[in-house]
């Protein structure tokens, strides 16, 4: 029972992750177009940036400041590449964003080297919170709870800010909110930030949890668009669903047959598309 | 049209815009790429190249064409001709250790599992369009990545599938060996077959309808003409080369591993293509050869040649977006 118990929780958190990491994406396809391969690389970037800058100035400064450092690189990157490729087939962005992979897991691996890191976590955070019923500890609980601020902060920001509602408007009907006087480029600068300060306090917060090493983004980036694919194109809240609900049934697989704990999320996915064509939260016209 | 009328690399006279073009001036680059092609063990070694590196380029060149039936033909960018092409090496692999010591039925596996794989997979891929379909197709991928990886008493795990090798072919009165010169014309006939049969289907009807569903989906529907099928159709072809060039590339190194199936392979088909010129007949080869050379001439001078490929893909992305032949053939008409 304790080992189904723990394999929930494992589950759970690293449906926190997908999520985290689906948000990103989804804030990013939806207004920018841009299918981001690159976040994978943002991910890893922001957790080798926290294991240098812990030292300095602790876990906590760490995860925010890494992030931070990401979205900003993120606004760069935005600016200087993925700009002049707005309005052409969104075939060229993708394939940009896989340049920027390789570039940026190269770029990782001669700074860091190629070997795994650990990232150093408080200590208070890492004994077990309970030894009687299940192995917790409180850094587990800590993921979680980040985890939701985060995406409920997000969610919150884009409903209830001014910024929030022209990015989710832009997102459904770019043409509309331009006409009306927004600035399209400052949107998108600050949507595609945002997503990669996501991805960023996720890169840290697994860098605590499972180390980091250059690759850590290429195992959590395909999850993620299948979970944006399970939640539904073009919704938000579905990638956050869809996240979560993939990351527990790998979860649970790898408590009965560890092997398929992987290819599950991809069964699954088949399922609800074989279903339910445009996800569980998507919007028809997405899928057409 | 440019692009349809570069595709066609017969014989056909150019009508209306060039009147007094030669008839045979549409010959003299194909002539040229067979020749080439023809001749390149003898030339290859002298500018320090190997068999096994031609061999290479031509399976991986094969393989983005096959591709580029979906992405330059039809318009849809699918993100998982790896899975086809990695299925396509294991069934050939596996058929050698436990089906038959026979290479030619090695090949013909390759073909029909991942023609199969993609006949089961098309109907809820050709659903979607755009970068969904991308989406989907990746994740596709990765599931058979899954399978391949975890399926170790068959699939060898993530060691991949050792112990089998290419066997001789007998032709009656005397065998192919199947020597590195010997086996890169066998890949080198394969690939004239794939190429010859990808030039007639794209003068037939089928060929044009599948430009039209690049071009103007929702005209094609109002003609009655379903597109989802037809791109379920080009999805299965595109399969079967996928699996071909995958055995193939597995006979080739008497080895596959499960990176023959992951997306990161699936990108640097992309990536062929679009460096070519995914628009034009010839592009995914010549983008398949370049990226070969590359990355071999790249990787023995410095440590960062992942580094330099990504800078040589956004290059090309952001200045050359009809690839390396798009860039030469304006050069020409200028």
């Amino acid at each position: 029972m304790e080992l189904i118990l723990f394999d929930v929780l494992n589950g759970l958190l690293l449906g926190v992750f997908y999520a985290l990491m689906a948000l990103g994406l989804s804030l990013i396809l939806g207004l920018n177009r841009v299918i981001n391969f690159a976040h994978g690389g943002f991910l890893a970037l922001a957790g080798y940036l926290a294991y240098t800058l812990l030292p300095y100035i602790g876990f906590a400064g760490a995860l925010l400041v890494a992030p931070l450092l990401a979205a900003l690189l993120g606004v760069v990157v935005e600016r200087l590449l993925i700009r002049p490729l707005y309005g052409r087939d969104p075939l060229f962005s993708l394939l940009l964003t896989f340049g920027l992979v390789l570039i940026m897991e190269d770029m990782i691996r001669t700074i860091w080297g190629a070997q795994g890191l650990p990232l150093q976590i408080p200590h208070f955070l890492q004994g077990a919170l309970s030894q009687t019923y299940f192995f917790i500890t409180g850094y587990r609980v800590l993921i979680l709870v980040i985890a939701v601020t985060f995406s409920l902060g997000l969610l919150a920001f884009l409903r209830y800010t001014r910024v929030g509602l022209r990015i989710l408007a832009g997102a459904s009907d770019l043409d509309t909110v331009s006409a009306l006087g927004v600035s399209i480029y400052q949107l998108r600068a600050l949507s595609f930030a945002a997503g990669i300060f996501l991805a960023g306090v996720a890169g840290v917060l697994a860098a605590g949890w499972q180390g980091l090493s250059p690759q850590m983004g290429d195992n959590l980036i395909m999850p993620s668009f299948v979970a944006i694919i399970v939640g539904g194109v073009g919704s938000l809240l579905g990638s956050l669903l869809g996240g979560l609900l993939i990351g527990l049934a790998s979860g649970i697989t790898s408590a009965f047959y560890p092997q398929a704990s992987e290819l599950v999320i991809y069964i699954i996915m088949a399922l609800v598309l074989a279903i339910r064509p445009r996800g569980l939260l998507g919007k028809e016209s997405v899928f057409g | 049209m440019s692009a349809t009328q570069s595709m066609n690399q017969s014989s056909k006279p150019a009508s209306g815009a060039e009147p007094n073009a030669n008839p045979y001036r549409k010959l003299i680059a194909p002539t040229f790429i067979w020749l080439a092609l023809l001749t390149v063990p003898i030339w290859f070694s002298w500018l320090g190249g190997y068999n096994l590196l031609a061999t290479r380029a031509l399976t991986l060149g094969l393989a983005a064409m096959g591709l580029n039936l979906l992405l330059g033909t039809s318009g849809a960018l699918s993100f998982g001709q790896a899975a086809f092409f990695g299925l396509g090496g294991y069934a050939a692999g596996e058929t050698l250790m436990h089906l038959a010591p026979s290479t030619p039925i090695a090949i013909v596996m390759g073909i029909l599992v991942g023609g199969l794989a993609a006949a089961i997979l098309g109907p809820i891929a050709v659903r979607l369009r755009g970068i969904y379909f991308s989406m989907i197709t990746i994740a596709f991928g990765q599931a058979f990545y899954f399978i391949v990886v975890n399926w170790n008493s068959f699939t060898g795990g993530e060691d991949g599938l050792l112990g089998f090798n290419r066997q001789p072919i007998d032709l009656g009165n005397f065998a192919l060996k199947l020597d590195s010169v010997q086996y890169y014309y066998l890949v080198l006939l394969c690939f004239a077959v794939v190429a010859g049969l990808i030039a007639l289907l794209l003068r037939s009807p089928l060929g044009h309808a599948f430009i039209a569903v690049r071009e103007n989906e929702r005209r094609l529907e109002f003609l009655g003409v379903g597109a989802r099928n037809l791109l379920w159709i080009a999805f299965i072809l595109s399969g079967m080369i996928g699996g071909l060039a995958g055995a193939l590339y597995a006979l080739l190194n008497n080895f596959i591993s499960p990176a023959a199936l992951h997306w990161t392979l699936s990108g640097d088909f992309v990536m062929m293509c679009v460096l070519g010129g995914m628009r034009s007949f010839w592009g995914p080869l010549l983008g398949a050869t370049v990226y070969v050379l590359a990355e071999n001439f790249l990787s023995s001078y410095t440590n960062n040649w992942m580094s330099a490929l990504g800078v040589m893909f956004i290059l090309i992305v952001l200045f050359f977006p009809k690839g390396l032949l798009g860039m030469l053939r304006t050069r020409v008409k200028s």
